[in-house]
């Protein structure tokens, strides 16, 4: 009992969770942001099958998305025209098979490379398609997109998909059974060996595995879920636009599998998660939400390229050898969170005020930064912001190499506990 | 004719345009493996800097001070970005050039709001220099066409008579053999990296007036730039040349032309009367589906010949 | 005895210089052969045509009789020959079991698959264990490989080259930048494993070479000058004047 508690718990508690989050977020808001959540968690997994188990960035992974998306709603329309009908419910499933065709299609070519060249080939499709947007209107309407109802046909158990709750428990159901599947596709023998072509592609050649092979395979199952999440994505607006297989969508996955943290299962559900939601509530609070993501996502690469999660995970061996090791940590760490704090808000400040002078209120000069109620022409809250910008980039280059140090020294005593 | 002939001449003007982006793109790439995605950006930032210099002091200093400007940022991104990344491999320097795109729009939209900013031509140059067939030629395109062909001549002897040049084209054949010869690679690579940005710059400058001053700017020319420079062969500035009028020439032609498929089977003798969802694909003009055939370039190069057609080693 | 590695008139160049010149070398099965020679004399060179990671430029090398060079390097594991590096090559992100284990994937049958959980693989873990046992690694299974000392990464390469049950070995320099003990423990460590498998190793230290070698090669600028076995090749006078000679201790 207690090892199927060990072994399955964390799988039952997500299936909780998903059961429970709408009567815990009971707004029309936290529903429509939970939709978009499940969606997308479906192919942020999906894309880090290519980037963070296979080491493939890709820039063009949205065309699986919103192909299948595309497929969707045109079937949506064709059933409410007389074809045949199709299950609401099993949408996904329709949409795999688009992402899978089209990965297969797509996969064979660009996985024949990897690294650079992988990823500008992905670049290449990538705009190819969204050319195509604009030129085949019969197919993808242009810039307008396409409309669809999902509430066709019959009404099997009385879910009509008409209410968004319904719509919500689809996705929840299918998100979390496509989160175990690629949970579980890590740890077969091709998941096994897709890392190892990922850490050493040589190496894995010379163990018998063809190394094009495997990415191949990773490529193909990867726009296989990634369909699936299209499919739902068109379920859940009734819509589908030119953006959703564009560099837009391929860009948002990228930023929030590597905010994330690519390299770890979690990783892409945390950065979703937290990605949709700042997004739909930082940016009702500050024009400057997008400049910061992508200072935020430039920070990821240059300081902590295994993202959120790989910041965490990186304390795993200290966590497993000895628990003290971490608290000699606490302190340092401190220091420089503290650092980077007064770094940040510094930072903000100014940000906010220059786009409050040339964007929000040109002419205007009162304004609230952090609540506090300020005047953008006078010189004092320039000055202010800029010392803590000072004050904070010295207690940086102060407090960081120590926490370095620290890191490094708790990592010789892991190493000298596993020599002796 | 006379529409050959225009488009050609305007085929050659964005093509040199393509190329001074593109030889600074080539340039970065050859020595440091690094595919600067952000290399639109540096174009972006220099006409802003120029429509923001040339208010205080007019267009002719901005030309020379913008893409400085623009040079030292690139430099100082190198120095304190890039080289930072460069421990992590390719890949992650490539996302870093990828986000600082993104963050160089987002400062653009800061600093200059989000419509186009009124960057004009000088007024100096604003008259027709010579009419074609009754289409009327400004004097500041061929003032383009001028200083993109001069920048070419520059970078040539700067390539073949320098010892900074000699260095880089030893570079760019053998990678490796720089940081035998005992040079400073580091600094090397920062100023290849700056005056890539500067050339870049010293495009958007050129061609912000004309193209418009938006912050879509980039992001409309970056794929274009990396298409020429796949074609061209990565590294190779000849391949980067011959690639760049190419493709400018492919892309103002093939807008002025109405043929169809289906215009041409109708030519040979084959009459195309069915009417389904294929009918739109015979239907298709070369106009149309113009936007698309320098991506499908793109993807055949890499996929059949990754090192493009003068470069002389693979991606 | 049988031929199991055949090679005839192998060359190889790198544009205009010639690394390999002609090597005619059969490997008899179940011998352990030891490649010797200077510093550039082509010894990794070799390997690497054996094991396919560069094509020949003239000659063949077959392998039981099939021939396998001009094949690629994952077709040729897949026969039965498998290498390891002379600069350790492991998944340095993944713990020493699953090192080793991705070294058996393949032979076990497992191939792509993407349907089957790893873990329950019984044949899978328990020969995994078993060579895990055999590199007296078990206690640190768990260990991320890149944390391993020098030594013991070195001992798990052997591990993932012979964890596919390969009938070849080629082991390139397996105790390159050892100490004396760690050399010595290496050396036991390839008798015990290797019991029965036909062994081709490129060695710098003699001491192993002479301990360890039923035959051995001496490479000299991309020629073989000799293969015998230990006793007449320490006394054969051009070998001694083309290398021993210089670094006889």
């Amino acid at each position: 009992m207690k090892t199927l508690l060990r072994k399955y718990g964390v799988w039952v508690a997500a299936a909780i969770l998903f059961a429970v989050l709408p009567a815990v977020f009971t707004s029309n808001f936290a529903l429509t942001l939970l939709c978009k959540m499940g969606v997308l968690i479906i192919f942020a997994i999906a894309y880090n099958m290519l980037l963070g188990q296979g080491g493939m960035l890709s820039f063009g992974h949205a065309i699986y998305f919103g192909m299948a998306g595309y497929c969707s709603i045109h079937l949506l329309n064709g059933m409410a025209e007389g074809m045949p009908y199709f299950p609401v419910s099993l949408f996904p499933l329709f949409g795999a098979l688009v992402g899978l065709v089209m990965g297969i299609a797509i996969g064979y070519v660009s996985t024949r490379r990897a690294g650079t060249t992988f990823a500008m080939i992905s670049l290449g499709f990538g705009e190819m398609v969204t050319a195509m947007t604009l030129i085949f209107v019969t197919f993808f309407n242009g810039e307008d997109g396409i409309q669809a109802d999902r509430w066709v046909g019959p009404e099997p158990f009385g879910i009509t998909y008409g209410p968004q709750i319904e719509v919500y428990y689809l996705i929840a159901i299918w998100c979390f059974l496509a989160m175990i599947a690629m949970y579980a596709i890590t740890k077969t023998p091709f998941g096994r060996m897709s890392n190892a072509v990922r850490d050493n592609p040589e190496r894995a050649e010379f163990v018998g595995y063809n190394t094009q092979r495997v990415r191949w395979l990773a490529f193909s199952l990867s726009a296989m879920f990634a369909g699936a999440a299209g499919s739902l994505h068109a379920i859940n607006y009734e819509h589908i636009g030119f953006e959703s297989v564009s560099a837009i969508q391929s860009g948002a996955v990228l930023f929030m599998v590597f905010i994330g943290g690519a390299g770890h299962f979690l990783g892409p559900i945390i950065g979703t998660v937290l990605l949709v939601f700042l997004d739909s509530t930082l940016a009702d609070y500050t024009e400057a939400w997008l400049l910061y993501l992508g200072l935020v996502f430039v920070a990821i690469i240059m300081f902590a390229p295994g993202g959120l999660a790989g910041l965490i995970v990186m304390h795993e061996p200290m966590w497993k050898t000895d628990v003290r090791l971490l608290r000699k940590l606490f302190v340092p760490y401190l220091l420089a969170l503290g650092s980077s704090l007064i770094l940040l808000i510094g930072a903000i400040g100014i940000i906010e005020m220059i786009y409050f002078i040339t964007i929000i209120a040109v002419g205007r000069v009162d304004m609230h930064l952090f609540s506090i109620p300020i005047k953008v022409n006078e010189v004092t809250p320039w000055l202010v912001c800029t010392a803590l910008i000072a004050v904070g980039v010295q207690g940086c280059r102060l407090s960081y190499p120590k926490v370095a140090e620290s890191w490094n020294d708790a990592m010789i005593a892991v190493k000298a506990r596993i020599a002796g | 004719m006379d529409i050959l002939i225009f488009s050609l001449f305007n085929g050659i003007l964005y093509g040199m345009l393509l190329f001074m982006l593109s030889s600074g793109l080539t340039l970065i790439f050859g020595m440091m493996g690094v595919l600067n995605f952000a290399h639109a950006s540096f174009f972006m930032l220099g006409a802003y800097f120029a429509y923001q210099i040339s208010k205080f002091v007019g267009f002719w200093p901005a030309l020379i001070i913008a893409p400085v400007v623009v040079g030292v940022i690139g430099a100082i991104v190198e120095r304190y970005g890039l080289r930072r990344v460069h421990k992590f491999g390719h890949v992650a320097e490539l996302l870093f050039t990828f986000g600082l795109a993104y963050v160089i729009e987002e400062a653009v939209q800061m600093i200059w709001g989000k419509v186009p900013v009124s960057y004009h031509i000088p007024e100096v140059m604003n008259f027709t220099l010579f009419s074609l067939y009754g289409l009327e030629y400004s004097a500041y395109r061929v003032f383009m066409l001028l200083v993109a062909v001069s920048m070419f001549v520059a970078l040539f002897f700067l390539l073949t008579r320098t010892r900074v040049g000699l260095i880089i084209q030893g570079a760019l054949t053998y990678p490796n053999i720089v940081a035998s010869l005992g040079h400073n690679v580091p600094l090397v690579f920062m100023m290849v990296f700056g005056l890539g940005c500067a050339l870049a710059g010293l495009a958007g400058v050129l061609a912000g007036n004309i193209l418009g001053t938006e912050p879509g700017m980039a992001i409309q020319l970056g794929p274009i730039v990396f298409v020429v420079i796949v074609i061209g062969g990565l590294g190779s500035l000849n391949g980067a040349l011959v690639a760049s009028l190419f493709i400018g020439i492919m892309q103002t032609t093939a807008v002025s032309y109405d043929v169809s498929m289906n215009g041409f089977l109708n030519v040979i003798g084959v009459q195309v009367d069915f009417d389904s969802a294929w009918r739109m694909l015979v239907d298709l003009t070369v106009a149309q589906i113009s936007p698309i055939l320098p991506y499908l370039l793109l993807t055949l190069m890499l996929i059949v010949r990754p090192r493009g057609l003068f470069g002389v080693r693979d991606v | 005895m049988s031929t199991v590695l055949k090679m005839a008139d192998v060359s190889k160049s790198f544009g205009q210089a010639e690394i390999i010149r002609g090597i005619n070398l059969e490997i008899e099965k179940g011998e352990r052969h030891a490649i010797i020679g200077p510093n550039g004399a082509g010894k990794s060179t070799l390997f690497n045509l054996i094991s396919g990671k560069y094509k020949v430029t003239s000659g063949t090398i077959d392998f039981n009789g099939q021939p396998i060079h001009n094949r690629r390097p994952f077709e040729i594991n897949r026969l039965g020959l498998a290498r390891s590096f002379q600069v350790t090559n492991i998944f340095p992100r993944m713990s020493v079991f699953e090192n080793v284990r991705c070294g058996l994937l393949w032979a076990t049958g497992h191939r792509y698959s993407f349907w089957q959980l790893v873990d329950r693989q019984k044949d899978v873990q328990e020969r995994t264990k078993l060579i895990l046992e055999q590199l007296n690694m078990s206690s640190r299974a768990d260990v991320p490989a890149g944390l391993l000392s020098y030594a013991d990464q070195r001992a798990l390469e052997i591990g993932i080259t012979m964890a596919g049950g390969g009938e070849v070995l080629l082991l390139d320099e397996p105790t390159a930048g050892m100490s004396h003990s760690e050399t010595d423990y290496a050396v036991n460590l390839i008798r015990d494993i290797t019991a029965g498998k036909t062994l081709l190793i490129v060695e710098h230290d003699m001491g192993v070479v002479f301990d360890l070698a039923d035959r051995i090669s001496v490479l000299v600028y991309g020629q073989i000058i000799a293969t015998d076995t230990p006793e007449k090749i320490r006394k054969n006078a051009a070998v001694q004047e083309a290398y021993l000679g210089t670094e006889a201790h």
